[in-house]
């Protein structure tokens, strides 16, 4: 091929323009001062520029839906959530590199003391979205299925390997199960999910589930990367099983099991019934710190129990006035009853309102 | 008369001390120049790997020290705490096999559609070709991963069924619980992606061979097939050799895909050498934990698997550079 020195230098000049289209002008302006002119009602106080966010991938979808409802109002507001996980989400706050974390679980001690160290004041786990953990299943022809966390924590260790057990037929008289091998699938990252669905196993069913919860699987299966990962996996594979949030068995049209507490009639997994199992669990932080303890082994009627709620890390005071002015703005339009309301439809229990009023004096209090 | 290794006779004078023309033609500056930049080049890249050798051994020496198992058969990795115990045994075996079957689908293949882009194509065929084969380099490794795990697996799991039934005897074949990612699925989209730089390097080598060798072996009555045989092939074996470590190298690095494919194990399975094992290859371990690196002690662990990565990439690529210099010291 002859390069003539015009084809040469129009070859130089298409590559250079091409490598440099790829600079393109990053909003990197953190945080605005203060209002812009067009603030409206539920927002509170809108903002121009950037928040970054980072954590769970359980609160994922819902952290989205509040982000498209505040942007209605503050169209030049930019909140950045990265959903790599609790565990990566604490790390990245405890970093200093994120301006709130989002965790399944409340953030422990020594996570604390870090914490508070970054950000100059204690930090506060305010929860805002109440997930329910699903037991999603895909069993040909079974389109019900009773399970108790003593039958789920067999299933998930292993000791139950197929669908026709004598044990899952005691919970399912009227169903017709085939022999098909189960498969469980688990999160082979270190995930909240886990984290709660092992606490839920591990406080109601201590003698089949022996393993202290942790975020990392200690039960039998293959372990698929996040909550995308399982579900996808459990929607290809006739007789899979998993644990994964509502959101995502929704997305995928996937089965859910009905949990039966022993509260007389075995519970199905909807907002409502989430909801009843939030509103019975106690505050297990100080003051504004509002970390819940659940209470796994609830008989309430109608209560699902296996949920997980998810927090919004928060230092209590910043030491960027703004960066706390827009966090506040930011999660006073997420705690909003209409917020709240517009995440059922995607999957999440919405607050009940007790602790709902406490979360909006909580968030009122961070500057 | 020029050798195939490129040294001209013509510069050997009986006495080889002065170059031709004396000592004064040392060069111009322009000779200078360029000379001292293909040098700093040369030296860069060397100064490049050695100090990403150096950095690897300088973090992972302080937690292999602290390391309680043996670094390369213990099946444990909790690198955490007081009392870390981690070993690579399980991602080495699960690294090579599935690159082992990669290369071992990759090379032939990516030989033959060379051989027939080269010689048995028509004329009109062969760029057409040769692009077409190319753009399977141009898929990003994501894409790669979403379709294996989307569409591809359904196309393989019957396979994987079936070799199963009919080969479960032999311990590769053996069954296990696993349905999603297993070592054989992984090896199969490795091929895909390492397939085309076995085939462009390939290409190239065998469009070079000497006119007058395939000439030659068609004169002297052979066919088509015997032609390629005894003289394109064993031309171009040093190059294919060195695309199969070319494509080697990135089928141990992959790791995006393998990440988005692969079934971890749960902990405290049981060994078995099956190909239809689940296990996470060395890169894939490292993405799926690298929200993990907050203690010198953990990152140091990952970083010695890293490490282990990066030697076995060195000694294979040595060794086919001591077959490639073997075998051309034979073709002069």
């Amino acid at each position: 091929m002859r390069i003539t020195r015009s084809s040469a230098v129009g070859a130089v000049a298409i590559v250079g323009a091409l490598a440099l289209s790829a600079c393109g002008s990053d909003n990197t302006s953190t945080g605005g001062s203060g209002s812009t002119g067009s603030a409206t009602a539920a927002a509170g106080d809108c903002f121009s520029g950037q928040l970054d966010a980072e954590g769970s991938t359980a609160q994922k979808n819902a952290i989205e839906q509040a982000i498209k409802n505040f942007q209605q109002s503050c169209a030049d507001a930019t909140i950045n959530y990265n959903a790599t996980g609790s565990g990566a989400g604490i790390k990245q706050f405890t970093g200093g590199n994120v301006k709130f974390a989002g965790s399944d679980s409340a953030l422990k001690p020594d996570e604390q003391t870090a914490a508070t160290a970054t950000c100059g004041s204690p930090a506060w786990d305010i929860p805002m979205v109440a997930g329910p953990i699903a037991v999603v299943y895909n069993v040909k022809g079974v389109d019900k299925l009773v399970l108790n966390a003593d039958v789920m924590a067999k299933i998930f260790q292993g000791a139950i390997t197929t669908w026709d057990d004598p044990a899952i037929k005691a919970l399912n008289s009227g169903a017709t199960l085939p022999s098909t091998a189960i498969k469980v699938f688990f999160r082979s990252d270190d995930s909240g999910t886990t984290e709660n669905f092992t606490k839920y196993l591990h406080t109601v069913a201590p003698t089949s589930w022996t393993a202290t919860p942790a975020k990392k699987w200690a039960g039998k299966g293959e372990g698929k990367e996040k909550s995308a990962g399982v579900a996808t996996a459990v929607a290809q594979t006739d007789g899979g099983i998993t644990y994964a949030e509502l959101s995502y068995a929704q997305q995928n049209k996937l089965a859910m099991a009905q949990v039966d507490t022993g509260s007389g009639t075995p519970v199905e997994l909807t907002g409502e019934s989430a909801g009843k199992a939030i509103a019975v669990a106690k505050q297990s932080g100080e003051g504004n710190d509002l970390a819940l303890k659940l209470d796994y082994a609830t008989k309430e009627a109608g209560a699902y129990p296996i949920v997980l709620v998810t927090y919004e890390i928060v230092c209590s005071k910043y030491k960027d006035a703004a960066t706390g002015k827009n966090v506040k703005a930011f999660l006073t339009s997420f705690a909003s009853d209409s917020t709240q309301q517009s995440l059922a439809s995607l999957g999440y229990a919405p607050l009940p309102t007790e602790v709902a009023t406490k979360v909006k004096t909580a968030i009122a209090a961070i500057s | 008369m020029s050798s195939v290794t490129g040294v001209s006779a013509v510069d050997e004078l009986p006495d080889g001390d002065h170059p031709v023309g004396g000592l004064t033609s040392t060069g111009r500056v322009g000779d200078r120049l360029f000379g001292g930049a293909a040098q700093g080049a040369g030296l860069l890249v060397i100064a490049l790997v050695t100090l990403i050798g150096v950095f690897l051994v300088a973090q992972a020496v302080p937690a292999l020290a602290k390391d309680q198992a043996s670094f390369l058969t213990s099946r444990d990795w909790s690198p955490g705490g007081d009392a870390p115990r981690f070993g690579i045994v399980e991602l080495l075996w699960t690294t090579v096999s599935a690159s082992v079957i990669a290369m071992v689908i990759a090379v032939p293949v990516g030989v033959a559609v060379a051989l027939f882009i080269t010689q048995y194509a028509p004329a009109w065929l062969k760029r057409p070709a040769a692009s077409l084969v190319d753009l399977l380099a141009a898929v990003p490794s994501i894409v790669y991963g979403l379709w294996g795990a989307l569409t591809f697996r359904a196309v393989v799991k019957p396979v994987e069924d079936g070799l199963q039934t009919a080969f479960g005897w032999f311990p590769l074949f053996s069954r296990t619980g696993i349905s999603g990612g297993t070592i054989f699925f992984i090896g199969i989209v490795l091929f895909i992606m390492v397939l085309p730089i076995v085939t462009a390097l390939s290409r190239e080598v065998f469009d070079h061979t000497p006119t007058t060798h395939k000439e030659g072996a068609l004169a002297l009555g052979a066919t088509k097939w015997e032609m390629i045989r005894t003289t394109v092939l064993p031309f171009g074996r040093p190059g294919v050799i060195s695309a199969a470590m070319l494509a080697l190298g990135r089928a141990l690095g992959e790791t995006i895909a393998v990440t988005f494919l692969v079934s971890t194990l749960a902990p405290g399975s049981p060994w078995t050498f099956s190909l239809f094992n689940g296990g996470e290859t060395f890169a894939s371990r490292i993405a799926n934990n690298a929200a993990e690196f907050d203690s010198p002690q953990k990152t140091g662990a990952y970083i010695a698997a890293g490490l282990v990565l990066f030697l076995l990439t060195f000694v294979v690529n040595a060794i086919a550079r001591v077959v490639i210099e073997r075998r051309k010291a034979f073709t002069e």
